[in-house]
């Protein structure tokens, strides 16, 4: 049961063969036997869920047959959760326990699903691989040797394993996405504006935005229903109806332009994955679709100004932790500035104060003009690139990273781990939404495919990758050791 | 070597706002510390801000006031800098794109002649919290209720040549803050507070000299203080061989001299950039006629029809305008008593001495402007003399009761029945013979004694006209 | 652009970050490394470029002027490392 995609569990929930209350024993049951060895968990919340799934039976009985109703989730620990920790993978909030509940939550709830827990991430989802985290690494499921990408790591892990049946992630330059192909699982980052930001613990406020990490195309779609939609709390979402994204995935491929970004099949991506994609858009034309090559000049780009961008509005949206009003305060500070520099520098770990002091750097006096309005101009270029290949196609399709998981500790040089993003960031720096979806195994790991669509085309993206998942099973494919249990 | 002083003003005015410019928290002033500040306000994790629509009225109240260019597309910034009163490390500010920019108010000096200072800019911004140093073994404490509450920094140009004009542009920013009800500006409070640039030059010199800024200063009288002070160090400095250094003092009124506030930051690098978190504030032309349409009558403009409906001096109208609520006392208490001058003279004299004796703002004034009105119309409807009208106004501050009820109680009523009038001039004709004398023999000052005694005869109360009258017939 | 240990100091201290002597160099040489990869944006000629601020083109959303929070002092500050009569305490604030 518990490996499942959620469209498939609402059924059975409906249909009475199973209770909310159950399949949370179920995959409570399945985490206590591997989170030990995954660590894709920081918090798990026995008690409230199984009240949750309780409450969730309760309104079955009485009539609600809501999709996501009793269906057990896991929230990256980056919402803030009302009563329940929300660490953001560091030590610096390690103990901190939020007073209200970030919208996403708050719709998770409504909806009638369970919390099964927060799940492990890089430190304040500053990372590719989830080895930032201050409560250690994530094992990739498919390979315990390995990383399950970052920074929604735990989330993706958790998912892959079945944990859960599905899990709220939060993609700043790749963090849904590159850990769902890493993991071989549906990663869906929508629109930026399309999802509310607020009470999500921010990295860089105008590239961060929370998606999700499930088990296909169909119950991305489930999820982002319920978590789309205006906020009046958050500036920066949108005010733009909610279609319902289940309602066009069946549509027919026949006539679709798909652009294949020469840039995206360059020197330093694998021979494996690239034969797997290759597939994959052999699979679309089958289906119907024609294929372009499309052009994104800049996307070279992408990597050096998301750098400048993300440290930037970090180094801003740091500064709030400075052991005054909630979270970690050094011992016994001499002065004011002991404190603040000792509760930042024992607070953060390595990753987080790099960047900080890059984005501090790149916003001092003298070298704005040269950094940061240089990478907002680099930016504009990005996003001019993909409206006029929009303007020829109607998806854009590639892989979502240029390998497979890599081993724990393999990559100890930044720059090559910033590197790791280089097809996924230039999505964030336009805001658009974008996908990784299974479409092969290479050597017994899987193989990400990333579709990216023009602004708020979440149903077309959904779509196009929901269309694969039906002529396919790739996303059906489990890691060998966490399948046959449960 | 004659100096030449150059002052810019930078004012901070509250907003009086309901809530907080990015969050729905109230700020008002004098609560338990913290009570105001809620999960936005303490920089809680996931906390976003959004926009208070009062605020953005308000400013572009206040630049249309000023005949200023609205920005119609406004941005927001982040200015960077950790104290403990800052929750976020960051204040949210406008650096490049301000919703007020050019524009110019008009003050009035001592020795009658106005002058234009111009506005550089005016923008929106966070106020900062509070730190208290006193009785927490050794530590201080904050008190987060001011912080995020809207303020307008309006930035003068550096064209202010002297104290007495930077107080007047104060008061004049002052009055209309209050006449447009966006702000208390209450500087005792902290709602309106200022900042002073100063630097001198040799007369005739165009190059601006090394400028200082006195930080937070808060009243009127210091600011004028703060700026002699200043300029007599930079002087002093400067003839002594010495160069002014750019830097931020501090006002000892105490003392009436600066200090250094050296700060350890050396420089400050506040890494301003676009706050994210925010978008561009837009607004268009029906936006800004609809806010014009809502104007009230401003100082200028009032005091102009106040030299032109009622006939008043410059000067009258220039005191009487001072202030919002001043004018509006004023005309109450002219409209309903019919007598302009009569007002005027009572509300900038009489009524405005018990306030400054009391220390009172006219809108805590103990005389209402309706009973100072019937006050007056009972001295044009020759009820009681001026002189009672006095005792009366004395009476009115204690006593609630009817301006009426007052004179009647008291017996100040005026005498003007003619038969006991002429009885007391009788009498008084009859006690100072030599001074009769000396009247028949043409000297008409006495005359003057004759009706004063006649007055005092009569405890005040007789018509002085009358009395004036039947004194000359019967002496004729 | 030359980033050397110095700047290092100046840009921790702006960020309020203590970095030992141990790790400066470490700090620097990565620091370096990830400037030279930003460093490639320099290649493309941009002065007629708009800069984006953000992916968003939409005005700023105005909230009505009304108070929607109440007091929640004593339930928050449980969340602070010190406070004692309703103020955070921090090390005395030297002005």
């Amino acid at each position: 049961m518990i490996e499942k995609t959620v469209a498939e569990l609402s059924t059975s929930l409906a249909a009475g063969d199973i209770s909310s209350v159950e399949l949370t024993h179920a995959y409570l049951a399945r985490i206590a036997a591997h989170n030990d060895v995954l660590n894709a968990f920081i918090t798990v919340c026995e008690d409230s869920a199984l009240e949750q799934a309780q409450a969730a039976d309760e309104k079955r009985a009485a009539g609600d047959n809501s999709p996501l109703l009793g269906i057990p989730l896991a929230h990256k620990d980056i919402f803030c959760t009302n009563g329940v920790t929300t660490t953001c993978g560091s030590h610096m909030l390690s103990n901190f326990v939020a007073p209200y509940n970030a919208t996403v939550v708050e719709k998770f709830n409504t909806a009638g699903a369970v919390m099964l827990g927060k799940t492990n991430m890089d430190e304040f989802a500053m990372g590719s691989s989830n080895e930032t985290s201050y409560f250690g690494p994530v094992k990739n499921p498919w390979d315990t040797k390995r990383v399950p990408g970052g920074s929604s790591g735990g989330s993706a892990a958790a998912v892959a394993a079945d944990l859960c049946a599905m899990a709220t992630g939060t993609d700043t330059g790749g963090s849904i996405r590159q850990p769902a192909a890493f993991c071989g699982i549906t990663g869906f980052k929508p629109s930026y504006g399309r999802v509310s930001r607020w009470g999500m613990i921010a990295f860089a406020s105008s590239l961060d935005q929370a998606g999700t990490l499930c088990k296909s195309a169909e119950d991305a779609a489930l999820m982002t229903n319920t978590m789309a939609g205006l906020d009046s709390r958050d500036s920066t979402s949108i005010d733009k109806p909610v279609e319902d994204y289940t309602a066009t995935l069946n549509d027919p491929l026949e006539g679709l332009r798909i652009g294949i970004p020469k840039q995206h099949f360059a020197e330093g991506l694998s021979a494996e994955v690239e034969q797997a994609i290759r597939a994959a858009l052999k699979e679309y034309e089958q289906l119907g679709a024609t294929l372009k090559e499309v052009d994104l000049p800049n996307n070279h780009l992408s990597v050096s100004a998301y750098y400048v961008v993300a440290p930037a509005e970090a180094s801003a949206n740091l500064s709030r932790y400075d052991g005054v009003r909630y979270g970690y305060r050094c011992e016994n500070p001499v002065d004011l500035e002991d404190m603040y520099k000792r509760t930042r520098s024992e607070g953060f770990g390595d990753e987080v104060k790099r960047r900080i002091m890059v984005g501090t750097y790149a916003l001092s006096a003298g070298y704005y003009d040269a950094y940061y309005k240089k990478a907002q101009k680099i930016r504009r270029l990005i996003k001019n690139d993909f409206d006029e290949a929009f303007q020829e196609v109607d998806v854009i399709v590639g892989p979502t990273s240029p390998h497979t998981a890599f081993e724990l500790g393999a990559k100890t040089d930044p720059v090559a781990m910033y590197l790791e993003d280089i097809y996924t960031i230039a999505v964030n720096l336009a805001g658009l939404p974008g996908i990784s979806i299974p479409a092969g195994l290479a050597q017994g790991l899987p193989v990400g495919m990333h579709l990216v669509g023009s602004d708020f085309a979440e149903a077309r993206v959904l779509n196009v990758a929901h269309q694969f998942q039906q002529a396919t099973d790739w996303h059906r494919k489990k890691p060998a050791s966490f399948s046959q249990e449960g | 070597m004659e100096w030449e002083p150059v002052i810019g003003l930078e004012v901070h005015a509250s907003l009086s706002t309901k809530s907080k410019l990015f969050s729905g928290t109230t700020s008002e002033f004098g609560a338990d510390p913290n009570t105001q500040a809620n999960i936005f306000d303490l920089a809680l994790p996931g906390t976003l801000p959004v926009f208070n629509a009062e605020a953005l009225k308000m400013a572009v109240r206040f630049g249309l006031a000023i005949g200023a260019e609205i920005g119609k597309r406004s941005v927001f910034d982040r200015k960077n800098y950790f104290y403990p009163d800052l929750p976020k490390g960051y204040q949210v500010t406008q650096l490049d794109f301000p919703v007020v920019g050019k524009g110019s108010l008009k003050i009035f000096l001592q020795d009658g002649s106005e002058r234009v200072i111009g506005v550089t800019r005016a923008h929106i911004e966070e106020n900062a919290g509070k730190s208290l140093h006193e009785e927490f073994h050794g530590m201080s404490g904050i008190d987060l209720n001011r912080a995020g509450e809207p303020l307008l920094e309006i930035v003068s140009e550096p064209e202010i040549k002297n104290a007495e004009e930077a107080v007047a542009y104060l008061k004049k920013l002052h009055s209309i803050v209050r006449y447009l009800d966006i702000s208390d500006a209450i500087m005792a409070q902290g709602s309106m507070r200022c900042d002073v640039n100063v630097s001198i030059r040799a007369r005739g010199e165009t190059e601006l000299g090394t400028r200082t800024e006195i930080k937070n200063i808060n009243s009127f009288r210091f600011v004028e203080k703060a700026i002699n002070s200043e300029i007599q160090r930079q002087q002093e400095l400067i003839e002594d061989g010495g160069r002014v250094v750019q830097e931020t003092r501090r006002y000892d009124a105490d003392k009436d001299i600066t200090t250094s506030m050296r700060s350890k930051e050396v420089a400050n690098d506040y890494r301003y950039f676009p706050e994210p978190d925010l978008l561009p504030v837009v607004i268009d032309d029906a936006y800004i006629e609809s806010v014009r349409a809502e104007l009230p009558e401003l100082p200028d403009a009032r005091k102009a029809r106040f030299v032109q409906e009622y006939g008043l001096s410059e000067f009258d109208a220039a005191v009487l305008t001072s202030t919002r609520e001043m004018a509006e006392y004023f005309e109450t208490v002219a409209d309903q008593s019919g007598a302009v001058q009569l007002a005027a003279n009572w509300v900038s004299g009489d009524l405005q001495a018990l306030l400054n004796k009391n220390n009172l703002e006219i809108s805590e004034s103990p005389i209402a402007a309706d009973r100072l009105a019937t006050l007056i119309a009972r001295i044009e409807d020759n009820t009681i003399s001026g002189k009672i009208a006095k005792t009366v106004f004395e009476t009115m501050i204690e006593d609630l009761a009817s301006v009426d009820d007052i004179i009647e109680k008291k017996g100040l009523k005026q005498v003007t029945d003619s038969g006991a009038i002429e009885k007391l001039v009788d009498e008084v004709i009859a006690n100072n013979p030599d001074q009769v004398q000396q009247f028949r023999e043409g000297k008409q000052q006495v005359l003057g004694f004759l009706v004063g005694q006649a007055m005092k005869l009569s405890q005040g109360k007789a018509n002085p006209g009358q009395v004036n009258q039947l004194l000359q017939e019967k002496l004729k | 652009m030359a980033f050397d240990k110095s700047e290092v100091e100046k840009i921790a201290h702006l960020a309020r970050l203590h970095i030992n002597e141990a790790e400066a160099d470490e700090v620097t040489k990565r620091i370096t490394d990830i400037l030279a990869l930003i460093d490639q944006m320099q290649s493309v000629d941009t002065d007629a470029v708009e800069p984006l601020a953000h992916p968003l083109d939409v005005a700023q959303r105005l909230r009505a002027d009304r108070v929607t929070e109440t007091n929640h002092r004593d339930e928050l500050q449980t969340l602070a490392p010190e406070a004692q009569d309703g103020l955070y305490l921090v090390p005395k604030v030297i002005e």
